[in-house]
């Protein structure tokens, strides 16, 4: 379970941007998370929740984007979505692949920032 | 109103800064580096002995152990002969690069040949952290099922080498030793596979020579001159 530290990275992360932009007040963190990344959707939810409270963050959300695990076919010659994690197999000619491309992303990717109202 | 701002951090972008960092003092001292995951009980700190006292012989060798509490394995280790240190976490369930490069506080990495980091016993977590490491290995013992790649695919997915151990007790527990080969590989194919018992030596041959091999690989690539 270490989802809770990784909460906390984020939310450490999204209030140093908040910082550079004078205090801005964070509504959303959206997330990229590839399905290799080894961290469970849920249970990086709840820890987000916990992580947030009595900090700038408390009441964000996180607004995650799962990564599906591409793979490099060496027989197709061409990046290949593998559907299962227990089976790294090109889903067009099913020989096994093992250089993946994509899927062990964990990345911060935008802030939704509260815009503040200029005074008149 | 709401505005979108782009960041694009990697959330783990420290601990990947240190693990880069690391990798290059490796290089830089000519250490090769492997660490070891698994579940807790499947042999770690059996097979690193056994692993340390061998290479002991040719090498210069040292390991760094973590655990969440107690030294037990590093005194266990230290029997080899070779200079151990204990990371202790606390309740962290798996180890990262800056604890690793803390632990290394005092050492001469250009008076090693081989470092040995045993992670956690953890299958899930230890998989997310880049620790600098040449090789990274994943242990499976006989006695916790053929199955245990497609339960755990991420950790085996991120590991180079998985060592199955205990091979002395397969024969008592009916170990498929076809089934947990065609498991490994479905997860990560083209994995190196090795079979080993800490306890009669049964695969350390084997296990040592590879280790060698990878070594002398890394060295001849670090060689040749990029441009």
């Amino acid at each position: 379970m270490h989802e809770l530290s990784i909460a906390m990275s984020i939310v450490e992360m999204a209030e140093e941007e908040s910082d550079r932009r004078g205090g801005a007040r964070v509504s959303a963190v959206h997330l990229k998370l590839g399905r290799l990344s080894g961290v469970v959707k849920d249970a990086l939810l709840a820890s987000y929740e916990m992580a947030c409270e009595g900090t700038r963050l408390e009441g964000s959300r996180l607004a995650i984007r799962e990564i599906p695990i591409v793979a490099h076919c060496a027989v197709c010659n061409q990046p290949r979505v593998v559907e299962s994690l227990q089976w790294f197999v090109c889903p067009e000619c099913g020989s096994p692949v093992s250089k993946v491309l994509e899927g062990r992303e964990m990345e911060v990717v935008a802030l939704e920032i509260e815009e503040v109202e200029a005074c008149p | 109103m709401n505005r979108l701002v782009e960041v694009r951090q990697n959330v783990l972008k420290q601990n990947d800064l240190v693990a880069r960092e690391l990798r290059q003092r490796f290089q830089n001292a000519g250490v090769f580096v492997v660490s070891l995951v698994s579940s807790p009980g499947s042999g770690k700190t059996a097979f690193l002995e056994k692993t340390l006292t061998l290479l002991r012989q040719n090498f210069r060798v040292a390991a760094l152990v973590g655990d969440l509490a107690t030294d037990n394995d590093a005194v266990r280790l230290k029997r080899a002969g070779a200079p151990v240190k204990q990371i202790t976490t606390g309740t962290l369930c798996h180890l990262e690069a800056a604890m690793v490069s803390k632990a290394l506080e005092g050492w001469d990495l250009q008076e090693l040949d081989f470092l040995f980091i045993e992670n956690v016993g953890n299958l899930v977590c230890p998989g997310s952290y880049d620790l600098g490491e040449d090789v990274r290995l994943v242990l499976l013992s006989v006695t916790e099922g053929e199955d245990k790649p497609l339960k755990y695919p991420t950790i085996f997915n991120t590991a180079d080498v998985a060592i199955v151990t205990k091979m002395d007790l397969a024969h008592a527990v009916e170990f498929d030793a076809a089934a947990a080969d065609e498991n490994i590989r479905r997860v990560r194919p083209g994995m190196e596979i090795l079979k080993v018992s800490s306890k009669t030596g049964v695969g350390m041959d084997e296990w040592l020579h590879f280790l060698s091999a990878a070594k002398a690989i890394r060295t001849a690539q670090q060689s040749v001159p990029s441009c």
